[in-house]
Order: C-alpha cells, then sequence, then structure tokens
C-alpha cells in the first residue's frame, strides 16, 4: 500500500485512487490509414518496465481529476507527480542490478538460497 | 531415477533413511545446449520434461534465477479446474485436467492432487444466467459441469452461507466435480526429479542477463554464469515475460499486477471443496494441512514488488466473512503476493516469435497454475517442432493483430 500525493488533494491512502494504465499513449490521428499491426501497437502492446514507469491516476474517491506519475515498479518508489499534459520530469531511480533481479527492497525473493550439495557438506558431517 | 514406492520406503527406513538420492542433480552450466528453458517452475520444468520424454532432446537445460517453484509455482493457490466458455480455453485447460489426473503416477511423485470439486456462485439474475451459458457449453466441450441451486450448494459444501438476507445472496453455482486442488510444491518437484533422470539439467542460482541474436537467429543466452550457446531458447518466465521479451527486442501487450494470497491457521477439515465467487470476489479452499486457502483479485497498478495492499485483502475477507461467518473469528496466519502477466482478452500466449528460435509461454494471468502440465506438453510440441500444435495454435501472438482474441475476460469463470 502506498501513499499518493495528489496534485490538487495533497497526500492520500491509495484506495482512495483508481489506475489509468501506461500514460503518454496518445491517440493515433491518421488512424483510417493504419494497419491492424499499428492498431494491435496501440491498443495493446505495453512497455511494462521493471523500473521506472510514467502511468495514470485518478483520484476517484475525491477531486476525481486525473494526473500523471513516475513509479520504480521494482519497487514502488513513487518518483514524482505532475498534471495531464505535462512532460515527464527527470527521476533517478534505484534499478534492479541485473534486468529480472531483485531490488535491494521491495521483493520477498531475496532473503532465500537454495542450498547446493557443497554447501550440506558439514552440516553431513555433523549430524 | 530410484523409484518410489512402498519397498523402497520399508527398506530405507529399516537402514536409517541413509540411501536416499538427491532427486536432482545441481549441475554446472554446459558451454552449449539443443535447447535452454528460462524459469524453472512448473510451466517450465514440464516443458523441459516434455521436451525429453516426447520429442527425445534431452541435451537440455532448466535455467532459474533463484530456486525452482519460488515464484509463482510457490505462490499460487493450486487450484484446478477446465469450466471456461470458450472452445480454444476449454481445449487446453482440460488437455491439461486430462493430465493432472495420472500426473502422480507418471512421475512417481505424490502431487496430492484432490479433485474434490469447484463451486461458482452466483449472486445475481445476470450472472446465473451466463453461468449456465457456460455450464451447457462445458458440456458441449466435454468438460464435466453442472448447475446448483442454493440447497444443492449447502448440501456440498456444508459451511456456506445461503440466507436470502445477506447483501449479495447466493442464489447457485457451478460444480465442476473433477477439479480441485493439489501440491504445488510436489507438482514443481516432480517435474524437477523426472527431467532430471531424463539428463535435463536443472541449473539453479543462474539468471539470464541477456539473449544473443545473430541475423534474427537465438544463438544463445547471456547468464550471470556466463554464456550458453543455443539455436532454442523456450522462455517461461512468469511475472517477467515483458523484461525477458525486450532482451530479444520484443514488445508484448502484457502487463505484470501483484496477486495476493492468504492462509488462516491450521483447522480441523470443514470446507470441502473449492468454493470462489466472481461478483463479491473471494475464494477459498482448504489445504490438506488444514489451513484455509484465501485469494481474490489482483491490486489495480503494475508492480513487480512480490507484494500487494492491505485494502484488497480487506475486501475479500469482508466478503469471505459474509459467504462463510465461521472465519470471522479464525485467525490469519501467513499473506503474500505473486507477479501475474496479465494479458488484456485474459488468455496465455504460447508463441513462435520474429525472432527465430526464440518462443514465449507466459501471459498466464491469474491463473496459470491449473494448466501448468497442459501448457508445458503444447509448449514442448512448439519448441521441439517450431510449429503450434492445434490445442496451441489459438494462442500465438498474431492473435492481437488479426483480432481473433480468446476474450474469457468477463465470459468465463474470471477469478482463478
Amino acid at each position: 500500500m502506498f501513499v499518493i500525493n495528489c496534485p490538487w488533494c495533497g497526500e492520500r491512502d491509495l484506495s482512495e485512487f483508481t489506475y489509468g494504465g501506461e500514460a503518454h499513449i496518445s491517440r493515433p490521428v491518421k488512424s483510417e490509414k493504419m494497419s491492424d499491426a499499428e492498431w494491435a501497437e496501440f491498443v495493446f502492446m505495453r512497455s511494462n518496465p521493471k523500473g521506472v514507469l510514467a502511468e495514470r491516476w485518478n483520484h476517484a474517491s475525491a477531486c476525481r481529476r486525473w494526473f500523471n506519475m513516475l513509479r520504480n515498479t521494482a519497487t514502488d518508489d513513487i518518483l514524482a507527480v505532475y498534471k495531464i499534459g505535462e512532460k515527464p520530469p527527470k527521476v533517478e531511480a534505484r534499478l534492479p542490478a541485473t534486468p529480472s533481479g531483485e531490488a535491494p527492497i521491495g521483493s520477498g525473493n531475496d532473503a532465500v538460497k537454495v542450498i547446493l550439495p557443497d554447501a550440506g557438506a558439514d552440516r553431513e558431517a555433523t549430524s | 531415477m530410484k523409484k518410489y514406492n512402498v519397498f523402497s520406503l520399508i527398506k530405507e527406513g529399516l537402514s536409517g533413511h541413509k540411501g536416499w538420492e538427491p532427486a536432482w542433480r545441481f549441475p554446472e552450466p554446459k558451454a552449449a545446449y539443443d535447447a535452454v528453458v528460462i524459469g524453472g517452475g512448473g510451466h517450465g520444468l514440464a516443458t523441459a520434461y516434455y521436451l525429453a520424454k516426447e520429442h527425445g532432446m534431452t541435451n537440455i537445460a532448466v535455467i532459474e534465477k533463484g530456486w525452482i517453484g519460488g515464484g509463482n509455482s510457490g505462490r499460487n493457490t493450486t487450484i484446478i479446474r477446465s469450466n471456461y466458455l470458450f472452445d480454444e480455453s476449454a481445449a487446453i485447460y482440460n488437455h491439461a485436467l486430462t493430465l493432472w489426473k495420472t500426473l502422480g503416477q507418471e512421475l512417481n511423485y505424490n502431487i496430492m492432487m484432490s479433485h474434490r470439486g469447484v463451486l461458482n456462485l452466483a449472486h445475481d439474475e445476470g450472472e446465473a444466467r451466463q453461468m449456465k451459458r457456460r455450464v451447457e457449453a462445458n458440456r458441449l466441450n466435454g468438460v464435466d459441469a453442472e448447475w446448483l441451486e442454493p440447497e444443492d450448494i449447502k448440501a456440498f459444501c456444508p459451511p456456506i452461507n445461503i440466507a436470502e438476507t445477506i447483501r449479495y445472496p447466493v442464489i447457485g453455482a457451478t460444480l465442476q466435480r473433477s477439479g480441485g486442488v493439489n501440491r504445488h510444491d510436489a507438482v514443481v518437484w516432480g517435474y524437477a526429479r523426472a527431467a532430471d533422470s531424463l539428463g535435463v539439467d536443472i541449473i539453479q542460482q543462474c539468471e539470464v542477463t541477456g539473449i544473443a541474436i545473430e541475423k534474427g537467429q537465438v544463438t544463445g543466452v547471456e547468464t550471470t554464469r556466463g554464456t550458453i550457446k543455443t539455436p532454442k531458447v523456450a522462455c517461461v518466465t512468469a511475472g517477467h515475460t515483458s523484461v525477458m521479451a525486450k532482451m530479444a527486442g520484443i514488445r508484448l501487450p502484457i502487463e505484470s499486477h501483484p496477486l495476493q494470497a492468504l492462509v488462516s491457521e491450521p483447522l480441523k477439515p470443514i470446507m470441502p471443496c473449492v468454493c470462489m465467487s466472481n461478483a463479491v470476489h473471494v475464494y477459498m479452499s482448504q489445504s490438506d494441512k488444514g489451513e484455509l486457502v484465501i485469494g481474490a483479485g489482483i491490486d489495480p497498478y503494475l508492480s513487480y514488488t512480490q507484494r500487494g495492499s492491505m485494502d484488497i485483502i480487506e475486501h475479500q475477507m469482508a466478503s469471505l466473512v459474509e459467504l462463510f461467518p465461521f472465519v470471522s473469528r479464525v485467525r490469519m496466519m501467513r499473506q503474500w503476493g505473486g507477479i501475474v502477466d496479465v494479458c488484456p482478452d485474459a488468455s496465455p500466449i504460447i508463441t513462435k516469435t520474429p525472432v527465430k528460435g526464440f518462443y514465449v509461454n507466459g501471459g498466464w494471468g491469474t491463473g496459470g497454475w491449473k494448466a501448468t502440465p497442459g501448457s508445458g506438453h503444447v509448449f514442448a510440441d512448439l519448441v521441439a517442432n517450431d510449429e503450434p500444435n492445434d490445442i496451441a495454435a489459438p494462442f500465438a501472438m498474431a492473435r492481437f493483430v488479426t483480432g481473433a482474441l480468446v476474450a474469457e475476460h468477463g465470459a468465463a469463470a474470471v477469478a482463478h
């Protein structure tokens, strides 16, 4: 759960907001000339990054206004909130060291390791 | 592979259990393989097992960044069913259900498969009509399905509250008697053991960091333990499908969301079946350990953090207490999240890609577990023959361009 800083209302609980998906996907202007593949790209394809994502949110339970947000999907850090129509600001994010690796925080995966047979050798000796 | 049976158990019992062998090896990665499966979950290990068993490809490796079964295979709620509305879905999920029935014997591993029945509740007339339609569609596709009235539901699942006075009364349900639950770890370990005994290298603690491509053809994978040459890469990385596809320069129609589940303290047997409700959005079953296993829907936003929001849990528990009043004083023990790759039409992607030798099996959304054997089986076929079989063909990427979606969102029992 996170707290979102609505540009109009200030900090509010996540449950007051609805999600609008990836931001900055603008409707094509010459849609009558588009191929099926280009339509598929616009309608279905998404960047879905493990890292910084520009996304739309709506403050549904209060001012009901839309805004954009930059969030690090690897950690859920909120990096910036900006208004619809504005360009995303430059931000720094703590990214995973490898493409699908786990971030320093924000994942339950880093605590558990596989026990390799070598590591179990001394355990056997003592039992 | 040393057979597990009553005689080996007695023999080992009498000799102090000193003769058991590790169920699979921990090999170092070789320099080259005929094929590499990325992802050591249920689907990935099943793919490797069927590649080795049915297609004779034994010089292959499964590469897993953590430990096998540590991703979504270890995080799901193990519900098995195949009562989907559309022909394409019924075909693949029923293929899986057929394989589940004999999988324990085939793998010589007790997967604790229990066909205890799955109820899908209806709470209003529109939903009831839709579900009755699904029952008929299921029957036409050879999927066992029946419609129950409230008294029949109560007889089948006694702890349920069918009072007409609750906010969303139960007015009926579909029942798939062949549905049920099994043990996820055992399935993963069973597939790993069987694949390993056929010669498949299962390489854990090895993360793929890049896909090597030359002139549109896969030539290998870069990993944290060196480069591995291979002409075929089968990517089965639920929760990271987009991330892996991006390494091969491919964009997918997938978005990754957290999905949460929780379990209660262990109770004596009280819940005889799986019970799901789409309208009030919660489902519950009871594990053989006695824990009530509870889940519901995804968190709305995209995230890779394997944790979700408390309001989602609150919502599903409120629904659960109304449907099953006895749980109001049961303490919840653990809660966790997994990352599900959701497609716009709630159906998976099993596909060749524009990169020759790079295959993707993903986008199973919230309901991949039930498909594990079927998914691995048809995907192995695709990887070995470079062409999808009849069951896999409708799930190719091309459907997002042609418009031939398998739109299970809102059409079938969408809760998984």
